[in-house]
């Protein structure tokens, strides 16, 4: 799968997709094929601060409970209710419709620390993970 | 996220074979291992195809011993009697049962399948994480009898072909007439063109199956697991991996070591009194079973079905509604045949009655769920089918 080349991300697998002052988050392709069949998606209420860094969540497959660490800081002010009866989604779509949560930036210069998609690729190829889908 | 594989792990004689299919692969108590194929659809649907099809197992990473008579008539019988707590005397030659071996506290060495291969000569086929243990255990307690105790683990390579259609797919690849071999029951007959081989209707996931026995040698491993695939094409045989396997036997309500059997606890309370025979004389772990069976049961294992959201996982604590922990869970998942979370547990017994309510402490949140029969899944009888004893 091609890694969207507007979208940022980090170490952890997350992605961020920024348009202005907020940005969409979500787990990469490659979170989810690791994690396989995802049965159970725990996301935080409307109006949580998230710091970056910190558990924003859970997403559980089948078999493990994965945390989901926030790329940025900022205040949650939208979540994907799709997932509570379709987490499949998150496997099936995971750049897309799979989105997790929506937050407002608390500081856009955090954006900079990430990852672009060349980097993430080059992050998955160098700890051997391009061939482990 | 699952650990990569990193540390020096052991691998089976199909390993090349699993790499090459794309499992995702872990380490499974020292052994790297599939635990499930993303590329032909992943954990559920390899579940799903043994509960309604076929699929095949590596079980390579188990071990075997054979325990035979040196010159002593029956001194295996004896050996054997003495080490497990099922009663092998019951056993014709060919026929298999569900066993364990005990501490003298009467609690788990490992759980074991005996196979009655003469007279006197058995097979125990033990867990792989146990292997070491399990066979210095074995010598140790059976120094005293006539038999030699011969490790034969790294001998086999072991496939389990289970599901509805395994019996299909296992009589197009032997002359056995697989018909007449009933459940525990095993023959030896030609696997895949090679004589004299070990199958057995046996297996792990509640599902009718059976378990070959070739030789481990990676090209004669790679031969049969091709023909097993082949003969299995048109019943849409898929390669199953440990994920599934574990979701299988959970719904069975299999126990699994480190599990819902350990050193630390006992037969009575993981529930297995019936492969527990008491009568048959004495055995390692009688006399502390006779002891706690007076002293009562504290607490025992049952099934539980989450009623509120969320999945209660290995390890997670049961409580009261006021946050009190009275109990673990020892295995919990989704269930893919039931869509619901299951898990078993070990909780007090004045709290362990059907319908009961008990509350599962999800990573601090208190989520309940109820105490429900198990097994949660049993397959329909066929009537080749034999109850093991």
């Amino acid at each position: 799968m091609v890694y969207p080349t507007t979208y940022r991300y980090t170490k952890d697998h997350e992605w961020i997709d920024v348009k202005g002052d907020s940005g969409t988050i979500g787990l990469t392709d490659y979170a989810q094929c690791q994690m396989g069949d995802i049965v159970f998606v725990e996301l935080p209420a409307v109006g949580a601060i998230l710091e970056a860094e910190k558990p924003l969540g859970t997403v559980e497959s089948v078999k493990t409970v994965n945390e989901i660490y926030a790329p940025v800081s900022g205040e949650v002010i939208e979540v994907n209710g799709e997932l509570k009866d379709a987490p499949e989604k998150v496997n099936s779509d995971p750049h897309g419709q799979g989105w997790l949560v929506k937050v407002r930036l608390k500081d856009s210069a955090e954006i900079a620390a990430l990852m672009d998609a060349p980097a993430y690729e080059a992050h998955l190829s160098a700890s051997g993970k391009e061939d482990s889908h | 996220m699952a650990d990569p594989v990193t540390a020096k792990l052991r691998k089976t004689p199909l390993n090349a074979v699993h790499r090459a299919l794309g499992a995702k692969m872990v380490d499974f108590g020292g052994w790297e291992m599939p635990v499930e194929y993303p590329s032909t659809g992943g954990l559920v649907a390899e579940h799903k195809a043994v509960r309604g099809g076929v699929g095949v197992f590596d079980v390579s990473h188990m071990g075997d011993i054979r325990i035979h008579a040196r010159r002593t008539s029956g001194a295996a019988l004896e050996a054997v009697q003495y080490i497990t707590m099922n009663d092998a005397a019951r056993l014709a030659i060919g026929q298999a049962q569900y066993s364990a071996m005990l501490y003298p506290e009467g609690t788990f060495v490992d759980d074991v399948i005996v196979h009655r291969l003469g007279e006197d000569d058995f097979l125990l086929v033990i867990n792989a994480g146990t292997r070491e243990k399990d066979i210095n255990w074995v010598r140790e307690s059976t120094k005293d009898f006539d038999c030699s105790v011969v490790d034969l683990s790294d001998s086999y390579t072991q496939l389990a072909i289970q599901g509805p259609r395994a019996v299909d797919v296992v009589q197009r690849l032997t002359n056995a007439n697989l018909n007449k071999l009933g459940n525990y029951w095993f023959t030896h007959g030609s696997v895949c063109g090679l004589e004299n081989k070990l199958i057995a209707r046996t297996g792990y996931t509640g599902e009718d199956g059976f378990e070959i026995y070739v030789p481990s040698d990676p090209k004669t491993s790679e031969e049969v697991w091709t023909k097993v695939m082949y003969a299995g094409r048109e019943f849409g045989i898929i390669p199953c991996g440990l994920g599934a396997r574990n979701t299988l036997r959970l719904e069975a309500r299999l126990s699994l070591y480190g599990h819902e059997i350990s050193q630390s606890i006992n037969v009575w309370e993981a529930g297995l009194d019936r492969f527990c025979k008491m009568e048959k004389g004495d055995f390692v772990g009688r006399a502390a079973l006779e002891s706690a069976k007076a002293a009562g049961l504290t607490r025992t294992l049952v099934g539980l079905e989450m009623v509120d959201r969320g999945i209660a996982r290995d390890g997670y604590r049961c409580c009261k509604e006021g946050g009190d922990v009275v109990g673990v869970i020892t295995s919990g998942s989704p269930s893919p045949t039931l869509g619901r979370n299951i898990a078993l547990a070990f909780i007090p017994l004045e709290m362990a009655a059907l319908g009961a309510i008990v509350y599962v402490d999800i990573r601090g949140q208190k989520s309940k769920a109820r105490v429900v029969p198990t097994p949660f899944y049993k397959r329909a009888r066929t009537p080749a089918a034999q109850t093991q004893s």
